[in-house]
């Protein structure tokens, strides 16, 4: 069970024309900037925005081909969609959300009402069950969206922004329950983000997005190691670091140390984080520098590449790392790779998360 | 709806938290509300006066006896009825034509709206001349109806409902239409990903979440069509126990009988009265308090 | 609700005088305007200086409240008074005799009421309202009025009790629902009616759009019909007259010009007047 698509659509000036596929049982982050054309493919795929050049098919099934004239309305399509503030139905309980799409499907009240308590009752909210949405809170409300877009039994899964209606201090827990409960779901999922820690953490793939095109794919280490444009490089130029944490220090499985003064977050009970280091808060030091400064590693520089004003460095060491300098420094410097250099993070300039 | 509730209920919690900060503030915001206020009472007065008149000139100690003279339950129960199908063909008909107006982008949409809300501005009188030109028996869409389907308007009770519904569905459908667009489409849109047609998500998102504009569109469209007088004199005449509705009965009771006519016009205020207290609490109240 | 009616109606009809005013100033020949009007305004002016000795010519605004069937006679005969008077100005407001009673009561500001029937005449005086005794002006009969050319062949009262016949006929509230009342019942006819129309241009209305067969109205309303309705007279031995008698009111403010205006109307010219409109002297 495979997604191809191919998708070509014009919405006033914007355009967008992308082309990608989905394996069985794969996770995808589709990734990129606000108006990049993230929703208008969702939409597209959901059967909410018809196409108009190229082809939708998962397997066999055609969804939509203008050329062939076939479309696939979105009430007939095997797709399931999360949506970025939910959208549930305010007159309705968190059951009769779940239940909604069944009898939709005409099956019977009361089976369908029974379906809907099993699957709230999987996502832990069988005491919410009676309550509308009003009553629940942001995050018992995405799995109430996640049940009822579960309920119906899709081959593909489209959760857009699941996490981008939420506080930042719900943020971490919620998206940890959401990666649980997306992986008890075995069909194509496609998660739409702007944050690449949502992709890191949720996705097998990533899918850049960018003005309309496709820019780069391929794993979240893969993109961010060697983004293609300058804009990826923002986008997705993060450092992203795992292992445990405890006072405020992580600790890799090479048994690197990283000290983060972020204490906002605490970690997963088993200790498990993130920590996220931008490539432009990475200073490299011709010899051991001296001061304040807690994060410092000796490494050694693999590649360099050049962009208009910026240069990024792929180190190797106790962690790797990609660092982001100016040219005039990457001149002072004299770097080149197999160079030898020290690079240094404030304990300030790291995020920490809990993966 | 509950975007539309979430943007609506922020600014003042924002604002909430920002009122500390400004001690000075209360004694000038305190100032609108008090002006505000006593315009407010004298609308009160302005509406409450002209009833009180009726009451004061009422004969109380005859009344019953007046109800109950020649006639009078007779265009009552006329007036229920008309004012009852007029509502009933003014959803039926309103709501598609609100969906049309709001939903559909065409070419003239404006000249449509404005058309379909004219009947709001125009005369009634005008209204029933008018609808003498279109359904009349000489009319060009009545002539039709009277050769091949033997229908005649015109002096008929079902005129009187035609002539009701023509000046009552712009009230219900100026409601639901503002109330269509109100409403977040992409609720619909997560209907449609759910597995369900156009016709249940109508019944099932659109309706449901729309209900208070379109109950508050019905009384509106109801109470326009119980008070109806110039397009139905005119258009479907009058006659007792076919086309007298009580507006009828009050006018012309008023220069044969003033005494009667007030209590006439009291029994219809009564009964509009009721209604309208009883559903704001029952629906628009309740609705209300639900999504705040 | 049926005062904002009333109003509406009110307006509609000045509206409609001034309207129809103009027009038979455009229409009628200058010579027969000239010399219907020169004699009304010798006339007006002789009996002006009989009844008010001080004041040679007639000056200021009056209102003048009068039955709906008087809407014709009584625009041009404004606009006579007003040509014999320069200084005048006459406003009318035209309705139902009943309604016009009612707002006289209210404390509306009428001059001159100009009632269709003694009935209310009668009201208005026991109220109060009037000062002085009313003058009979003209009298009307009642006619049967069908669709121009008479298509459904109407000759007699009796045929208006045909089956499936569309009569319309005037509430009783009305002085011509009343009287037509009394006609039928005089000539022994039943007849059962589509509708009582609140006033008799409601009536015409019907008849002449073609929605009713037949109605009973005044001659002069068939008259002021035109070409849209033809009338069916009914013979004298069934037949009713209306008394048409005005007064001055109790309110009114310019009782010399009002006195003036109806003398006016009883004068030879003003009589010419109403008989051009199909009234019958008094």
């Amino acid at each position: 069970m495979s997604l191809a698509a191919q998708i070509s659509l014009s919405i006033g000036t914007f355009d967008l024309d992308v082309q990608f596929s989905v394996e069985p049982g794969e996770v995808v982050a589709l990734l990129g900037p606000n108006g990049a054309g993230k929703s208008t493919l969702l939409r597209a795929l959901a059967g909410l925005a018809p196409i108009d050049g190229g082809r939708i098919a998962i397997d066999d099934t055609v969804l939509d081909d203008p050329a062939a004239d076939v479309f696939v309305t979105a009430d007939a399509r095997p797709v399931g969609v999360v949506f970025q503030d939910y959208l549930l139905f305010a007159h309705l309980s968190a059951l009769e959300n779940v239940a909604f799409g069944l009898r939709a499907r005409g099956m019977p009240r009361a089976q369908a009402n029974k379906v809907a308590a099993e699957r709230l009752g999987r996502m832990g909210l069988s005491d919410h069950a009676g309550h509308r949405p009003a009553q629940l809170s942001g995050g018992q409300a995405q799995r109430v969206a996640l049940a009822r877009a579960l309920a119906t039994q899709p081959r593909l899964l489209l959760l857009d922004e699941p996490l981008a209606a939420l506080d930042a201090g719900t943020r971490a827990e919620v998206r940890t329950d959401l990666r649980r409960h997306l992986a008890t779901f075995a069909g194509m999922r496609i998660l739409v983000t702007h944050d690449p820690i949502d992709a890191y953490a949720l996705a097998d793939r990533v899918i850049v997005i960018e003005d309309g095109r496709v820019s780069q794919t391929g794993s979240l280490a893969e993109v961010t190691a060697q983004p293609r444009s300058r804009y990826v490089a923002d986008l997705v130029g993060v450092n992203l670091l795992s292992g445990d944490l405890a006072h405020g220090v992580l600790t890799t499985p090479t048994g690197a140390q990283i000290v983060s003064l972020d204490g906002a977050a605490e970690p997963t009970p088993d200790g498990s984080a993130l920590v996220a280091i931008r490539p432009q808060s990475i200073v490299l030091h011709p010899e051991q520098p001296l001061g304040s400064t807690r994060n410092v590693w000796p490494v050694t520089v693999i590649d360099i590449d050049q962009y208009a004003d910026r240069v990024r460095v792929r180190l190797d060491g106790p962690v790797p790392l990609v660092a982001e300098i100016t040219p005039a420094a990457l001149a002072a410097l004299a770097l080149q790779p197999g160079s030898r250099v020290w690079a240094a993070v404030k304990a300030s300039e790291t995020m920490a998360y809990p993966s | 709806m509950s975007d539309a509730t979430r943007s609506i209920a922020s600014p003042p919690r924002r604002g909430r938290q920002g009122r500390p900060g400004r001690p000075g503030r209360p004694v000038g915001r305190d100032r609108l509300p008090a002006l505000a206020l006593v315009l407010a009472m004298i609308a009160v007065a302005f509406f409450a006066l002209p009833l009180m008149g009726l009451l004061w000139k009422a004969p109380w100690s005859n009344a019953w006896s007046l109800l109950h003279k020649a006639g009078s339950l007779t265009a009552l129960r006329l007036s229920i009825v008309c004012s009852l199908w007029a509502t009933a063909l003014s959803i039926m008909f309103g709501v598609p034509l609100a969906w049309l107006l709001a939903r559909v982008e065409f070419r003239g949409r404006g000249i449509v709206r404005a058309l379909c809300t004219l009947s709001m501005v125009l005369p009634p009188v005008v209204g029933g001349v008018a609808l003498f030109f279109a359904l009349g028996r000489r009319g060009f869409v009545g002539q039709y109806l009277d050769r091949w389907f033997d229908i005649r308007l015109p002096f008929t009770t079902a005129g009187v409902v035609v002539a009701q519904t023509f000046v009552a569905m712009p009230f219900l459908v100026l409601t639901v239409e503002a109330a269509l667009r109100q409403f977040d489409r992409r609720f619909e849109d997560a209907a449609r990903t759910l597995g369900a047609s156009r016709w249940y998500v109508f019944r099932r998102v659109t309706l449901p979440a729309i209900r208070p504009a379109l109950v508050a569109g019905a009384v509106l469209a109801w109470a326009r069509a119980l008070g109806e007088f110039g397009a139905t004199i005119t258009f479907a005449g009058n006659f007792p126990g076919t086309t007298q509705t009580m507006p009828l009965a009050v006018y012309l009771a008023l220069e044969s009988d003033p005494a009667q006519a007030i209590v006439l016009a009291l029994v219809m205020i009564v009964m509009s009265f009721a209604v309208l207290i009883g559903l704001r609490d029952r629906w628009l109240g309740a609705v209300t308090t639900r999504s705040a | 609700m049926g005062k904002t009616h009333r109003v509406l109606v009110a307006s509609l009809a000045v509206l409609g005088s001034v309207a129809s005013s103009c027009g038979s100033d455009a229409k009628d020949t200058a010579a027969t305007t000239a010399a219907t009007s020169t004699p009304a305004a010798t006339a007006t002016a002789a009996s002006n200086t009989a009844s008010a000795t001080t004041v040679p010519t007639m000056t200021g605004t009056i209102t003048v409240f009068a039955a709906s069937s008087l809407t014709e006679a009584f625009t041009e005969m404004g606009a006579a008074f007003e040509k014999a008077n320069p200084g005048a100005k006459v406003i009318f407001s035209f309705g139902g005799s009943g309604d016009l009673v009612t707002q006289i009561g209210q404390g509306a500001p009428a001059d001159v009421f100009a009632s269709a029937d003694d009935s209310n005449m009668t009201k208005l005086v026991e109220a109060g309202n009037a000062s002085g005794t009313p003058t009979v002006v003209a009298k009307n009969s009642l006619e049967i009025i069908t669709e121009a050319g008479n298509p459904k062949g109407i000759a007699t009262l009796a045929d208006l009790a045909t089956p499936d016949l569309v009569v319309v006929l005037c509430a009783t509230t009305a002085p011509c629902g009343k009287l037509a009342a009394l006609v039928l019942k005089t000539a022994g006819v039943t007849v059962v009616p589509k509708s009582l129309e609140d006033k008799v241009k409601g009536v015409v209305t019907k008849v002449t759009m073609g929605e009713a067969d037949a109605g009973i109205v005044f001659a002069t309303d068939v008259q002021a019909a035109g070409s849209k309705a033809t009338g069916v007279a009914i013979p004298a031995e069934q037949n009713a007259v209306t008394n048409y008698s005005l007064v001055v009111t109790k309110q009114a403010t310019n009782t010399t010009t009002a006195s003036a205006f109806i003398a006016s109307v009883a004068s030879p010219a003003g009589q010419a007047i109403l008989a051009k409109y199909g009234f019958l002297a008094p």
